[in-house]
């Protein structure tokens, strides 16, 4: 390849990242009609692509900072036209590293689960709508994480829930799963909808939809905070925030397991709207310690009835949607307590970073070991055809991958070293205990209870005599374990050199977020 | 070189390295224990067959703990928050909005009164 053509590229990756996988999404019912071997090579050739625009535009991104790209301008980076007045008019993708570590993590994890859907969804009929909605969910989570307009994020919201709500509904289960879907779709619709009424008030207030443009013009007026608590609600019930969190163990057990895996991306694209508007939009000018409280309270609500109410569970994706609640509060803490000392360099400076350091380390740790941990249940499910913990057990003799599998996962989500979910745990720890050592404490009995819980995922599961009725079970299709092994493999990677990954990818994304000054100059220019 | 170097909190230090270092010490510890015990153990043989009492061994699958059977202590212990917190599951999507509309009303007043 010559070095004009990876020119252009880099140049346009902001652009193939949203067109590759949408022009792929659109020919697979086409394709789709010529053979199931030819229908899958095209999606997972076109997964494939998004990932690598989405790795060579983050690679890009940490190496030469911030990029715009402008939709339709003379230029790509031409984000003021002399004839606008000073206001960027177009749609303009703003992507920085913490932009670049979402669609690090969506490319990753998509590319894994698109190899493991090969094999899990061979059995099932209407495979091409069923990747054609994953296609346009990987758009959606891409688009939301890589815009700089708020309409613009509103829109791909709307593509990744109708997207969802589809996948969700996709093996109707005696129309369990239609109604789950059906619960996610109407309460996306009103979230949605309380987003829109939020963006209108910013368009009605400071005559502009581009982030930067309003964030310069954020005078934090009672229509402002009005606009704030609209769109912080409605993506905190998104990303699964208790006491908004009911649709989703409703969603991911019904979900097949490959979409629940990415079900979990798609809600830290949520997670990461949020933290986008309170550090980017807003920063310092709202009062960052009210706040702060609130997503920290959030946060310790998610931890504790996650957990808790995971422990008691029998279907264990079920159980594991519980556990993605309660993950999800540690990522709250870390960013709500970066949040609510952000006006405090001195504090930021002595656990402020760190804290949101691990808040983000951990979204990307979470979407590795809580997607490995959706792809090992449905493997199981895709063996013995049940989700019933009750009616398991002694799988470990016949799926011994598939058990190595989920002691990876099973480990990290606990927080025991050395996988991933330790480093971003230990981090948060010590950060929050500087903060408020009794939501440290909380948080450290969250992951003993973790670890309980999988101990029991785990003996029921794997454990005892092979049982009668699964003496014919075999190992997972091959497919299916390399997905997994992607996934596996980063989880320890992550876990054994968590340094390189915080001053890599998460030190940057953690400042980048912070710096609003930054984000702003970077679209207008210093305007 | 970086990739060796300790994850930094500002206030402690993690190495999984050394942490990994230490681990395979005590495995091999652990080994040379293992190494030095009773070798007449042959597995597959009458050694290994569980003796109950002289009492017939149960079929395989009467003996494995199933996943309703544990922890029972656990939740048995915190029936009174279970009791509170499982009926607000109640699958009922009005309630789902509620729950999200009431909340949203929540931070609404603690938003606009402390700013």
């Amino acid at each position: 390849m010559s070095q004009d053509v990876i020119n252009v590229i880099i140049a346009q990756s902001p652009a193939l990242l949203i067109a590759i996988p949408l022009v792929f999404a659109f020919f697979c019912p086409f394709i789709g009609k010529i053979s199931n071997t030819v229908r899958n090579i095209w999606v997972a050739a076109g997964m494939a692509l998004t990932s690598a625009i989405a790795l060579i535009l983050a690679w890009d991104v940490y190496a030469f900072g911030t990029r715009i790209y402008v939709f339709g301008a003379q230029a790509a980076n031409l984000a003021l036209p002399m004839d606008s007045g000073g206001i960027p008019v177009r749609i303009i993708f703003t992507v920085d590293p913490m932009s670049a570590l979402m669609q690090i993590i969506a490319a990753i994890t998509g590319l894994a689960i698109i190899l493991y859907s090969i094999s899990s969804e061979q059995r099932h009929s209407g495979l091409s709508s069923f990747y054609t909605l994953y296609l346009l969910m990987i758009t959606g989570i891409m688009g939301m994480v890589s815009t700089g307009d708020l309409f613009n994020f509103f829109v791909f919201l709307e593509i990744l829930s109708i997207a969802s709500a589809g996948l969700i509904a996709y093996r109707v289960d005696k129309g369990l799963a239609v109604e789950a879907a059906l619960k996610y779709f109407v309460l996306s619709t009103i979230g949605a909808l309380a987003i829109l009424f939020a963006i209108g008030i910013y368009y009605g207030e400071y005559n502009a939809l581009n982030i930067a443009m309003i964030a310069s013009r954020m005078q934090f007026t009672v229509l402002d905070q009005v606009a704030l608590v609209l769109i912080m609600a409605a993506l905190a019930m998104k990303c699964g925030s208790v006491p908004m969190h009911f649709w989703t163990p409703d969603a991911y057990s019904m979900a097949p397991s490959s979409i629940t895996a990415m079900l979990v991306v798609a809600s830290q694209a949520s997670l990461y709207g949020i933290f986008r508007v309170l550090f980017t939009l807003y920063n310092v000018t709202l009062n960052t310690a009210t706040v702060g409280w609130i997503i920290i309270v959030l946060g310790v609500l998610s931890m504790v009835v996650g957990v808790t109410m995971a422990i008691p569970q029998k279907n264990v994706k079920r159980l594991m949607a519980y556990h993605a609640i309660s993950q999800t509060g540690y990522m709250l803490l870390g960013v709500g307590v970066g949040l609510a000392v952000l006006g405090n360099q001195p504090l930021m400076d002595s656990f402020g970073y760190v804290a949101m350091e691990g808040g983000i380390f951990h979204i990307i740790n979470h979407a590795m070991y809580k997607g490995l941990l959706f792809l090992t249940a449905g493997a199981v499910f895709f063996r013995i055809g049940t989700y019933n913990l009750n009616k398991m057990g002694g799988l470990g003799h016949s799926m011994k991958w598939t058990m190595v599998f989920f002691i990876i996962g099973a480990l990290a989500i606990a927080g025991i070293p050395p996988f991933n979910g330790f480093a971003s745990k230990w981090m948060i720890y010590e950060s929050v205990y500087v903060f408020n050592p009794i939501l440290a404490v909380i948080a450290m009995v969250v992951s003993i209870l973790t670890l309980a819980s999988f101990v029991k995922v785990f003996h029921s599961i794997f454990m005892g005599p092979k049982l009668p009725e699964h003496a014919d079970v075999k190992e997972a299709p091959l497919s299916m374990l390399i997905g997994m092994g992607i996934l596996a493999v980063i989880v320890i990677l992550f876990g054994i050199f968590p340094e390189a990954v915080v001053n890599t990818l998460i030190a940057p994304a953690a400042h980048a977020l912070t710096n609003q000054g930054a984000y702003i100059s970077a679209v207008l220019g210093g305007a | 070189m970086e990739i060796f170097s300790s994850l930094l909190s500002g206030s402690g230090a993690w190495n999984p390295l050394a942490w990994l270092l230490a681990f395979v010490v005590a495995a091999v510890i652990a080994y040379l224990i293992w190494a030095r015990g009773e070798r007449s153990y042959k597995k597959g043989t009458e050694q290994t067959a569980p003796f109950i009492s002289g009492n017939k061994e149960p079929p395989k699958g009467d003996l494995h703990v199933r996943a309703g059977n544990l922890y029972w202590g656990y939740t048995d212990a915190l029936k009174g928050y279970y009791e509170r917190i499982v009926p607000l599951h109640s699958g009922d999507m009005n309630d789902y909005v509620l729950w999200y509309l009431g909340i949203t009303a929540l931070i609404m007043v603690i938003v606009v009164v402390f700013s």
